[in-house]
């Protein structure tokens, strides 16, 4: 069996009174898709936070290829952000600039990592609008033109242009027309398997989870409740938390 | 032919020449003395001294002088001059309820321990121009004298703090920072944003206070009190090793209570926004004391929604001697960079005009 | 061990200091500059104190300059190239009152020459200082105004936004669009402006012989680049850093290669160009009224 890329152990925290994480563990294998689900507030936005080095926990361990994303430096954990991992946030006006053009959104993450050549930043930004099917004219256009799954997807472009090994996802789909959620479901689908990408991603649409997860986790008040295969975990859930987000997706 | 723009020198000479000539004005009209507009333009001297903060109204009222009247020239000038002087220290801290007191008025109590002093004011008074004082000469009377206010004034603020109502100010030994020694950097403590507020200027700080009061960082406020008058500054030299009076100066201190909701670790309570200012200037020090307390908004963990509460904002914009400095340089030769910029424009122009023209055929 | 004290040069204004400024001020201001000359292009606060001149009109190039001037050396100062711009004689005679120093105009025989929006055409060398007036240090505060962000950029050396900013201008225009202040990397390290200084002046900067000084008076900074140090405009390989000058000849002098001035001469189009430097334009035109004459 090959090593995980990320591996947590022992995580804890809480707010105050209110626990955020308790022991929870989790890994994530090359090429692999996990989703992390449960109801908000239970500690599935703190604990993709924790795992990407954003915050920090009061006990336990993040590991990335073996080395402790907890004690890395600012500078490494940026340069890890923009090189071999991205983060799509559930709100793309909080990942892209709505200032700059789209070519110019998805170049930034090229220009950080050193390109150089403006007519390759150029070609490999029409080449990603073509693969997020973002007609090749928008190119120049401004973010704010877009609608709401252009810009999800402007930001699924921008942040996959570098070649990420570890994708991390927030409610990607989260504020977006159910016909559109589809769409973009379909393209991370297709995505991930095409770059053989690993994905952590968060939801609490559970059809969603299905689609795309080879693993699920369950969160409940910040512990992980169940996990195991998709399949295994949606058609044979074990615990009664799990039983319960089942049966009310199937009875929506 | 062109030539250079030269004689700038002679220029420059002749200007100031002739800016001392406007400064003087009529020579019919009798030269206006120091004493007079240190005297008679006494809330002018007082807010020279603020802006350039230096206490000194022979000197502010000088400056005004010199200035034409410009209070923002003049309170330059002060700072200016104040640079040069050498330091001998820091006086001891103000305790300000020894000041002797020439007004002191509380918003949020009727009566309270000292009484409501009113003192020299404009409130009340029917903004009617008096063309008496048209007529030079006359005299004005003495104003009615009751018995001077009682020596012990206890603050508004200590008051409801006793009842744990208000919430004290952290106390420290900590050496406060000197923003005249060392360049402001952020987040800047308290003692900090207070000294580059006290010397702000007095529009940007009406406006951004006014501002809170408008829904830009929903403050709710209640003058508990300001006082108006002298007190003595205490030095101790290092040879002696107790404290000397050097002297009174007038200040005016307001102190505003707010609301707080409470947090997570403070019980719900009032919060203090403070101002002091040098002279007689309630409408600096009160609004002073509403931009500290939407400045506070960082430490007391409440949403940074408003200008008045953004303390990069709020402490790099205050100081009009930086700002008029800065606008008006505007007046200087940029012709270096506008070529550059006519240049770059032009083919610009060309590129978009040969695209067009490549389109077309 | 002998000490040997040297007494501060007498200043020629009663009740100041040679140069103005106090020696401790001085002091502090040198420490700066030293910590500034170690790390190549980066940001020092320093503690700028009120000048008799007013802030955005050379304070920081001033109190830099009255921090390394001694009592022998001789100072040029130039305002858009030329010395008889009414700010350079306000500077230099300033510094004439406060400092007695000897002041020149010509470019070769300066020890230290101030400069506010140009780098003099003459090449600089190693026993001459240059002072910039800078008039807002940070590179970034047309895309992060935050002091505390732009901080952590540099800190991080997290320049890809600039990069954006130059992709968008080619991307709308054809071109870069910054024509003076155009940002360069310094040591390969730190992102850097330099001053508003035409971008034809960038390529001076490079690997210069002098020691360069910038002082932000206003926004309380300095910065300096050692002599020899590389110093790179910011550009994209196909399309490379241009030097933007008028197309024209020099009408005084006939200079092909020195930055012009555009003057307007009538109100029916008519204009000629002349040398910004104004030292070295009249140098040109003494030389060859010379080998006229020969």
């Amino acid at each position: 069996m090959t090593t995980p890329l990320l591996k947590a152990t022992g995580l804890n925290l809480r707010f105050g009174a209110i626990p955020a994480l308790v022991d929870v563990a989790i890994d994530v294998a090359a090429g692999e898709v996990v989703a992390i689900v449960g109801e908000s507030g239970s500690g599935k936005t703190t604990l993709l936070r924790v795992l990407s080095g954003m915050m920090a926990p009061d006990a336990g361990d993040v590991l990335w290829l073996g080395q402790d994303v907890l004690a890395m430096g600012e500078a490494a954990r940026r340069r890890l952000m923009r090189t071999e991992w991205g983060y799509v946030h559930q709100n793309p006006r909080d990942g892209l600039r709505l200032g700059v053009s789209a070519g110019g959104n998805v170049g930034e993450r090229l220009m950080a990592v050193g390109a150089r050549h403006y007519g390759n930043i150029r070609a490999e930004a029409l080449s990603w609008l073509a693969k997020v099917e973002i007609d090749a004219s928008r190119i120049d256009d401004l973010p704010r033109t877009f609608s709401g799954g252009m810009q999800q997807r402007l930001q699924i472009a921008r942040t996959l242009v570098t070649h990420p090994k570890l994708v991390f996802m927030d409610e990607p789909t989260g504020g977006l027309d159910v016909s559109v959620q589809a769409r973009l479901l379909d393209l991370i689908r297709s995505l991930s398997r095409e770059l053989g990408l690993s994905v952590l991603i968060v939801t609490h649409d559970i059809a969603a989870a299905r689609l795309l997860a080879d693993r699920i986790l369950v969160m409940r008040r910040g512990q992980v409740v169940e996990q195991g295969l998709t399949d295994r975990v949606l058609d044979d859930p074990q615990h009664p938390y799990t039983q319960l987000l089942v049966s009310s997706v199937l009875a929506a | 032919m062109y030539v250079a723009v030269k004689g700038g020198e002679r220029a420059i000479s002749a200007a100031h020449a002739w800016l001392d000539e406007t400064r003087r004005g009529d020579p019919a009209v009798p030269e206006l003395t120091v004493a007079q507009i240190e005297q008679q333009m006494g809330l002018a001297v007082d807010r020279v001294m603020a802006e350039g903060s230096c206490h000194d109204r022979f000197l502010a009222a000088l400056a005004i002088k010199q200035a034409k009247g410009d209070l923002i020239e003049a309170a330059f000038l002060l700072r200016a001059y104040r640079t040069t002087l050498p330091r001998f220290g820091a006086s001891e801290p103000l305790e300000t309820t020894a000041m002797r007191l020439r007004r002191r008025i509380s918003a949020t109590y009727k009566d309270l321990p000292g009484g409501q002093v009113l003192g020299p004011t404009f409130d009340y008074t029917h903004r009617l121009l008096d063309f008496a004082l048209a007529a030079e000469g006359s005299e004005c009377p003495a104003a009615p004298e009751a018995a001077s206010p009682v020596a012990d004034v206890p603050r508004v603020t200590e008051l409801l703090a006793r009842e744990g109502l208000m919430q004290r100010e952290a106390t420290s030994e900590a050496e406060p920072g000197d923003l005249t020694r060392q360049p402001l950097t952020f987040p800047a403590e308290r003692p900090v944003r207070l000294q580059n507020l006290a010397r702000g200027d007095e529009g940007f700080l009406l406006a951004l206070g006014y501002s809170t009061q408008r829904g830009y960082g929903n403050a709710h406020p209640f003058v508990g009190e300001i006082r108006v008058g002298h007190i003595a500054v205490e030095f101790t030299p290092p040879e002696l090793g107790f404290p000397i009076e050097l002297g009174e100066i007038g200040i005016t201190e307001c102190q505003m209570v707010n609301q707080f909701k409470g947090s997570r670790t403070e019980p719900a309570q009032f919060t203090r926004g403070y101002g002091l200012v040098f002279g007689h200037g309630e409408r600096r020090a009160m609004s002073m004391a509403l931009v500290d307390r939407g400045l506070r908004a960082r430490e007391l963990d409440e949403d940074i929604t408003a200008p008045a509460q953004d303390e990069e904002f709020v402490l790099y914009h205050s100081d009009n001697i930086e700002a008029t400095g800065f606008v008006e340089h505007l007046k200087l030769p940029h012709y270096v960079d506008f070529q550059s910029e006519l240049e770059n424009l032009r083919t610009i122009r060309r590129t978009a005009e040969q695209a067009r023209q490549e389109a077309a055929e | 061990m002998t000490i040997t004290v040297v007494p501060p040069a007498p200043s020629t204004l009663e009740g100041y200091n040679f140069a103005y400024l106090d020696e401790a001020t001085k002091r502090m201001i040198r420490r700066a500059l030293l910590k500034a000359v170690a790390i190549p292009g980066h940001q020092i606060p320093f503690g700028a104190r009120e000048m008799p001149l007013p802030y955005g009109w050379g304070t920081g190039g001033i109190q830099v300059t009255a921090s390394i001037l001694g009592p022998t050396d001789t100072l040029k100062v130039i305002d858009q190239g030329a010395d008889d711009t009414t700010n350079a004689i306000s500077i230099r005679r300033f510094f004439t009152r406060v400092a007695g120093v000897a002041t020149t105009e010509h470019t070769a025989e300066a020890t230290v020459v101030q400069t506010r929006h140009r780098i003099p055409e003459r090449t600089l060398r190693e026993d001459q200082i240059i002072v910039y007036q800078v008039p807002q240090p940070e590179p970034l505060f047309r895309l992060e105004p935050r002091r505390m962000e732009t901080k952590r950029l540099h800190a991080l050396a997290d320049y890809g936004l600039m990069h954006v900013r130059l992709y968008e201008d080619i991307a709308r225009l054809g071109h870069i669009a910054k024509a003076y202040d155009y940002p360069v990397m310094v040591n390969r390290r730190y992102l850097m402006s330099p001053s508003p200084i035409p971008a034809f002046d960038n390529p001076k900067m490079h690997r210069m012989p002098a020691l360069q000084l910038f002082g932000a008076g206003r926004e309380k900074r300095i910065y300096a680049i050692p002599p020899y140090t590389e110093v790179r405009s910011l550009d994209f390989e196909d399309h490379p850093f241009r030097p933007i000058r008028a197309p024209h000849a020099c009408a005084l002098c006939g200079s092909r290669d020195t930055y012009l001035d555009e003057v307007i001469t009538d109100d029916a189009g008519g204009r000629l160009f002349v040398c910004s430097d104004t030292d070295f334009c009249a140098e040109r035109q003494a030389d060859s009224a010379k080998e006229a004459a020969e």
